[in-house]
């Protein structure tokens, strides 16, 4: 099947060779990070982790939220996402791909990686994050490709596919529950110290993810023939609805918590990040950003008439993913270094060399994604998109 | 379906190499080693747990903390790059207010308020850098010393996050160029891992003192010793005073105690 990537449209080539070009220009400045140092970063000795772990938490979210297209179609038989719901999986193998390479290019010194498997740690959360994602990304890379190459063949998936589809739902949830415990255990962050750390990462992946996904389909129908059927959006419309909701209400609970008890270090970095701490407020205009933009598209979402109108949709799903990434691919992972351990502040802002690695590392999963959907969504020109049970 | 196959196994023989592949790897390692640690001698001290008392009465001048704190950084090689952003450091000055997080109030004496505290890695008992670590490349000694292997470390800065006293440092470039004088009888660190205050295990291992107590040894402004030994100077000095530690709240259980003293220092 892999050779249906390789015949496609100019449109398509010049996009592969657009992410390319990204991808050379973030490789170089990866180059000179690894010459010089992590120092090439706005990272320092108090903003110990930046853009790529707060880059690497946010598409662990959305990697998981694929298990909101298997949870309908393989517990529930709802036959409108089995169309869809090869493009669910192999988005979460571009999501965990990005992962990964998030996390190589934070590490100070990647050529020792291995060390992790090498002197096994259990008791380090990051020890069993590296095998939830490894794992999440053997299990999609199995089921998409097997299923896929089934509808292709117009033949019911083999038997033994089953068992991984069923185990691919709780995993889906251990990686998210996982990348929550590597902040929710640490003592003296109180930004992270929090019980609803995991949920709150599930509820904003399940609102990031499947907005993602109504944007892919509503591309994916303009620009092939293939159509995901717009009840199948409509649906992810809903999950995200409900998923935006339970997430601002989670932030609402940290709000709570923090200023009725009145304790200064569970205040504080939620100071920083909404209203400005000591004089220091980067942040500030960002994390409001995300409020009224969230909080706005939620509203097209509750609202049928607006939900229904696609344009509108595809509008509301695009706030949603801003304002989930701004809360969690900046807010979540900076929020927590500030004030530091001695209750000082030191801002960070990313550098130029630190964004192009990142939006290389983007687009490395824009190409694996692009790869990906350019296959299945061939396969699906070929059947008409209808599976065999 | 064959060459579907065949298709499916060659991506997922080239994306699966971190998980399934390097996990049967880990099987065939002969047990796992213990990070590096120095030989020690016969004239070697020994503890239970090591620990410290910094008394703070016997910090005066400016003079008191400069000589503490160049011992220790000119022995260990820390390099001085003039920014905080890169800034490494094993054993520093802060406030009162820094200090003891939570516990400053408006009224403290002008004493107390203005006067530099001393910094450094609390050799936690129950320390919350080792257990997130995951290479076991900063890890507990028997004596209780929380210790850094250089060479293991990956640099994933894991353990800054999990540090609630701010004791660790990255190298976030090479640091050997910024080495004032080099002491070539120990070693200097690369790009890319994290390091801090060992309780120089190089100089206990022979018998000596930590260089920060050594330098002070005339005041006996810091005091160190074994913490599971009732005999010993430690002990006997949290006995007849009244100390406290950084942030006991959070149940690490630090090793550095500290007497504020206050009143005898207006004058």
């Amino acid at each position: 099947m892999l050779d249906k990537a390789l015949d496609g449209s100019k449109r398509y080539w010049t996009w592969i060779l657009f992410l390319l070009a990204v991808i050379g220009i973030g490789m170089a400045n990866y180059l000179k990070q690894f010459e010089y140092g992590l120092g090439v970063t706005g990272m320092s000795r108090d903003i110990s982790w930046g853009v790529y772990i707060a880059q690497f938490t946010y598409l662990v979210g959305v990697a998981a939220s694929a298990v909101m297209l298997i949870i309908p179609k393989y517990l529930h038989d709802y036959k409108t996402f089995g169309k869809i719901v090869i493009l669910g999986e192999f988005l979460a193998i571009s999501a965990v791909t990005m992962c990964l390479l998030f996390i190589v290019a934070d590490l100070g010194q990647p050529m020792r990686l291995m060390n992790v498997v090498l002197y096994p740690t259990p008791g380090s959360i990051l020890f069993w994050d590296m095998i939830v994602l490894n794992g999440y990304l053997f299990i999609n890379l199995l089921v998409g490709w097997t299923t896929l190459a089934a509808e292709r063949k117009q033949v019911p998936p083999p038997a033994w596919i089953k068992p991984f589809i069923y185990l691919s739902i709780p995993w889906a949830v251990s990686i998210h529950t996982v990348t929550a415990f590597l902040y929710a255990g640490l003592p003296g962050r109180h930004l992270w110290l929090t019980a609803i750390m995991a949920p709150r990462f599930l509820s904003s992946a399940f609102a990031s993810g499947p907005a993602l996904l109504i944007l892919l389909c509503l591309l994916v129908r303009k620009l092939s023939k293939f159509d995901p059927g717009k009840e199948a959006i409509q649906t992810l419309a809903k999950i995200v609805t409900y998923a935006m909701i339970i997430n601002i209400f989670f932030l609402a609970m940290e709000f709570f918590t923090a200023f009725y008890s009145n304790i200064p270090g569970h205040m504080a970095p939620l100071q920083y990040l909404f209203f400005g701490f000591h004089g220091h407020g980067n942040l500030v205009p960002f994390m409001w950003a995300s409020i009224i933009i969230g909080v706005t598209s939620v509203g097209l979402l509750i609202n049928p008439a607006t939900r229904q109108n696609e344009k509108i949709l595809a509008f509301a799903a695009a706030g949603i993913f801003i304002a989930t990434w701004i809360d969690k691919g900046i807010g979540l992972v900076i929020g927590g270094f500030i004030p530091n351990p001695f209750e000082k502040v030191t801002e960070y802002s990313a550098t130029g060399t630190e964004i192009s690695i990142a939006l290389g590392i983007w687009a490395i999963g824009a190409l694996v994604l692009t790869v990906l959907y350019k296959i299945a969504i061939s396969v699906k020109e070929e059947t008409g998109g209808e599976e065999v049970h | 379906m064959s060459m579907d196959r065949r298709d499916f196994l060659k991506i997922a023989g080239i994306t699966g190499l971190l998980g399934a592949g390097t996990a049967a790897l880990s099987g065939r390692m002969p047990g796992a080693l213990e990070a590096a640690s120095t030989s020690p001698n016969s004239n070697a001290l020994k503890a239970k747990q090591w620990a410290m008392v910094i008394d703070m009465r016997k910090f005066k001048t400016p003079d008191d903390y400069k000589k503490v704190i160049h011992a220790c950084h000119s022995i260990h090689n820390i390099p001085d790059f003039g920014n905080p952003k890169d800034e490494i450091k094993w054993i520093w000055t802060d406030t009162f207010e820094h200090t003891f997080v939570g516990q400053e109030h408006e009224h403290i004496s002008e004493a107390v308020k203005e006067k530099p505290f001393v910094l450094l890695c609390n050799h936690c008992e129950k320390p919350a850098c080792v257990r997130v670590c995951p290479t076991k490349a900063t890890f507990k000694r028997k004596d209780g010393i929380v210790m850094m292997d250089y060479h293991r470390c990956i640099g994933c800065r894991f353990c800054m996050a999990a540090c609630p006293f701010g004791a660790r440092s990255f190298n976030y470039r090479d640091p050997r160029p910024f080495i004032k004088d080099n002491n070539l009888k120990y070693p200097t660190r690369m790009k890319g891992v994290v390091e801090k205050c060992t309780f120089c295990v190089e100089r206990l291992d022979e018998g000596l003192m930590p260089a920060c107590v050594e330098a002070c040894k005339d005041t006996k402004a810091l005091v160190f010793g074994d913490l599971g030994d009732p005999a010993s100077e430690v002990r006997k000095v949290l006995r007849e005073n009244f100390t406290i530690r950084r942030k006991p709240e959070l149940g690490t259980s630090p090793s550095v105690y500290y007497i504020v003293g206050g009143g005898e220092n207006a004058g």
